[in-house]
């Protein structure tokens, strides 16, 4: 096991992968770009535990700040707007910027 | 099924009194009692666990009884007592910002193993909170949850377009107020911790949580001093 991947302020992407059965990563932050905020903790992981398998060894989650407009490019209201959502690490993939 | 149920017009009282009922042969319908909803899977899987405790003497009755009535205890009044607190306190509000859980529990709150993270209004930053997968709430520091906050229309639209939600709930922020949206999807937990309103300089603690209501605390609403 290495150590946290990531680092506040860094910019990510939620993979777009849809795989089957239970996972804890909304539909609508899949392929968009936002920043990391902080680590939450580590847990185990909801695909396995979904399963009534244990889940371990536990995974970081990241709470990932999203641009509004990066979610929905549609989006009516500031420009500052967000939304912050947290995200276990295996969903997330280093990228070189992030609105 | 013979009977006259549904042949005859059922607003017609001849003679009685609607309010009682004494109108005629026929009643009127009930409101339907809990066991005439499905019994669904989850229902029969918390009886059947709950019947196996019971049954190898894990638990007592009472036991299991009273531990239903703690957590149905639980209700915004706690959150609220956090917030007066922090607004009267910087220090406290420095520790309820870092860890919720332990700062409830220096008010004798249990606000149970799951983390809760406070997030702060700020002037010029609004916090909502919803969980878009599911319902999390901390319910252990607010109790349960309003059926709204667990609905289709909530979850899917607050994410989608804030503003429009929050003027529903009739609070209309201006442009320049930005709106931050917390998603709780993973072992996570979210309070807000509303503005402290103005005209309530020199208010007691216990005076000030009864401005905090439950909609403060899931960032729909935000408290006011009532009009002097």
């Amino acid at each position: 096991m290495s150590g946290p991947r990531f680092r506040p302020g860094q910019p990510v992407r939620v993979k777009a992968l849809y795989p089957p059965g239970h996972c804890r990563t909304p539909f609508y932050t899949r392929g968009k770009r936002g920043r990391i905020l902080d680590m939450v903790d580590v847990e185990p992981d909801p695909q396995e535990r979904a399963y009534g398998r244990p889940g371990l060894p536990p995974v970081p989650v990241w709470r990932v700040v999203f641009a509004q407009r990066e979610l929905w490019p549609d989006y009516r209201g500031s420009d500052q707007d967000r939304v912050v959502v947290g995200i276990f690490e295996p969903w997330l993939e280093p990228v070189e910027e992030a609105p | 099924m013979t009977t006259h149920d549904h042949e005859h017009d059922h607003h017609h009282h001849d003679g009685g009194d609607p309010g009682r009922g004494e109108g005629g042969p026929h009643r009127h319908p009930f409101q339907p009692d809990l066991e005439d909803g499905p019994y669904s899977w989850h229902m029969a899987l918390t009886d059947a666990v709950a019947d196996l405790l019971l049954a190898k003497g894990l638990i007592g009755a009472d036991e299991l009884r009273r531990t239903l009535e703690e957590i149905d205890a639980k209700n915004p009044a706690l959150g609220a007592r956090l917030v007066a607190r922090a607004w009267v306190d910087p220090a406290f509000k420095a520790r309820l910002l870092a860890d919720v859980n332990a700062a409830a529990a220096e008010l004798g709150i249990d606000a149970g193993g799951i983390p809760i993270r406070a997030v702060e209004c700020r002037p010029g930053e609004h916090h909502i909170v919803v969980c878009t997968l599911c319902s999390c709430y901390p319910r252990l520091l607010l109790g349960a949850a309003p059926d709204w906050y667990k609905a289709r229309a909530y979850r899917s639209r607050v994410v989608r377009e804030p503003r429009a939600v929050l003027a529903e709930f009739g609070l209309n922020l201006p442009e320049e107020v930005r709106v931050i949206v917390h998603d709780s999807t993973a072992e996570l937990r979210f309070m807000v911790l509303p503005e402290r309103p103005a005209g309530t300089e020199g208010w007691e603690e216990d005076r000030l949580a009864t401005l905090v209501t439950r909609d403060c605390l899931i960032g729909v609403a935000r408290p006011r001093a009532p009009l002097a």
